[in-house]
């Protein structure tokens, strides 16, 4: 959608860029050690008038209940913070987000929660994602995906279902210990 | 359940009527097997099960959502309609069974909408149902892959799991045909879908020492029906279940 700024309204980068900032600090309801601008999942976020603004929301899964609560944060340090009297949040699906959305920065702080982060397939070029049969004996290690509590790179699957939509259960074989794993949505 | 668009939902765009059509099937499709897998909440065999199958009822939940929104008011839509104005397909709507048999059901759907997803996204982004597709076609990868896991595990497995992964897909198999009806409002090429889909599940259940069922699917005495608001008796059931507190306490909201 083009929403052009309505021509009373001068442009002020400075304050979009100000409104960009806040939006992006949002923490993540479900992954609070994440911001949203972290994440990856904060759009755009638009001037429609003198204090209007129009901020885009990327879910990271199509279910994922978070969304809601975002929006409303999101909402609210606009309105408080941001010195904005209308803030509309619109839910975008495409591009679709994936977990290279995820930034360095985001991807450091999940792994010292305890998370391990999601591989990155973007800078290596496309990637086979391989969801074949995984019964016939252990995988080989994987040396991009740690142990978030020893380092080891002999971890095992337990279930590509976790605690939210977003991650995966995982556990290591080293140190015996479970674990979340952000899995890749690419 | 509030005045205001509701931002998970919210979209600018109303969808024309065949458009709002296909959107229907496929969003009721998503609705009805989500509210089946959240049958197993506190019944699951395992944990990690439990987890697994509510997990992908959310992702269901979420792409009915967003379906539904296209057509109309999402609550409205899933809440006040009678039986006969749902246009989901009869497979989902069949009762869980036991693991075996949602592990059929899963394998069945599972892979139908993957591959109805893969195409209805390869439109561009300017089809309607792209968008969506698009996305919900990696969420349904992962349960693709749940159901193939299981159905090898439970195939190639004992005596005991193999006669029922085997029973499963036979109860389920009349209801397969329904799915490569051709629906108003999708630009789905269905009998290459059908061919594709046979091949999928046939590699499947191969792999786990089964066989594709035998017997109609689409000729002669077989199911079908749910696209034009037939339903089988099972669902008249369970949409009161899933519409009983909503009817109850119209408007209510936390």
């Amino acid at each position: 959608m083009v929403t052009d700024t309505p021509a009373d309204t001068p442009p002020d980068t400075a304050l979009e860029e100000r409104l960009r900032e806040l939006a992006g600090s949002v923490p993540d309801p479900e992954l609070p050690m994440l911001t949203l601008a972290e994440l990856g999942v904060v759009r755009g976020v638009r001037r429609t008038g003198a204090a209007a603004v129009e901020v885009e929301l990327t879910p990271t899964y199509t279910g994922c209940p978070a969304v809601e609560s975002m929006a409303e944060d999101i909402e609210r340090v606009l309105r408080e913070r941001g010195g904005m009297a209308e803030v509309r949040v619109r839910r975008v699906l495409a591009p679709a987000w994936t977990t290279d959305d995820i930034t360095p920065e985001g991807r450091r702080k999940l792994a010292e929660a305890g998370i391990a982060p999601p591989r990155t397939t973007r800078p290596s070029g496309p990637v086979p994602v391989t969801l074949s049969t995984r019964r016939a004996g252990p995988a080989a290690p994987e040396t991009d995906l740690r142990c978030p509590h020893c380092g080891s790179a002999e971890t095992e699957l337990l279930s590509p279902f976790s605690s939210t939509a977003c991650k995966a259960l995982r556990r290591c074989t080293a140190c015996r210990e479970p674990f979340d794993h952000f899995k890749e949505l690419t | 359940m509030s005045a205001a668009p509701d931002p998970a939902t919210a979209d600018p765009a109303a969808a024309d009527p065949a458009t709002a059509a296909g959107a229907l099937a496929l969003g009721d499709d998503a609705l009805v097997l989500s509210h089946r897998l959240a049958e197993w909440t506190g019944h699951a065999p395992v944990l990690e099960e439990e987890v697994a199958l509510a997990n992908i009822a959310l992702d269901l939940l979420g792409q009915a959502r967003t379906l539904l929104s296209l057509v109309g008011d999402e609550d409205e839509l899933a809440f006040l309609r009678e039986e006969r104005a749902f246009r989901n397909v009869q497979l989902v709507e069949q009762p869980n069974g036991d693991f075996a048999q949602t592990i059929a059901r899963q394998l069945y759907f599972s892979v139908y909408q993957e591959l109805l997803y893969g195409q209805l996204a390869a439109g561009g982004e300017a089809a309607p149902l792209a968008p969506l597709a698009a996305k919900a076609v990696k969420e349904v990868a992962y349960h693709r892959d749940h159901a193939e896991q299981w159905t090898l595990r439970l195939g190639d497995g004992t005596e005991t799991s193999h006669a029922r992964m085997r029973a499963g897909l036979d109860a389920l198999w009349r209801y397969t045909g329904e799915l490569f009806r051709p629906v108003e409002g999708l630009a789905v090429d269905w009998a290459g879908l059908e061919a594709a889909w046979l091949e999928t599940v046939g590699g499947v259940l191969e792999r786990a020492t089964l066989t594709l069922p035998e017997g109609p699917r689409a000729t002669g005495w077989s199911a079908g029906g749910g696209r034009e608001g037939v339903h089988t008796e099972p669902f008249g059931r369970m949409l009161a279940e899933m519409q009983h507190l909503h009817r109850s306490h119209p408007g209510a909201s936390w």
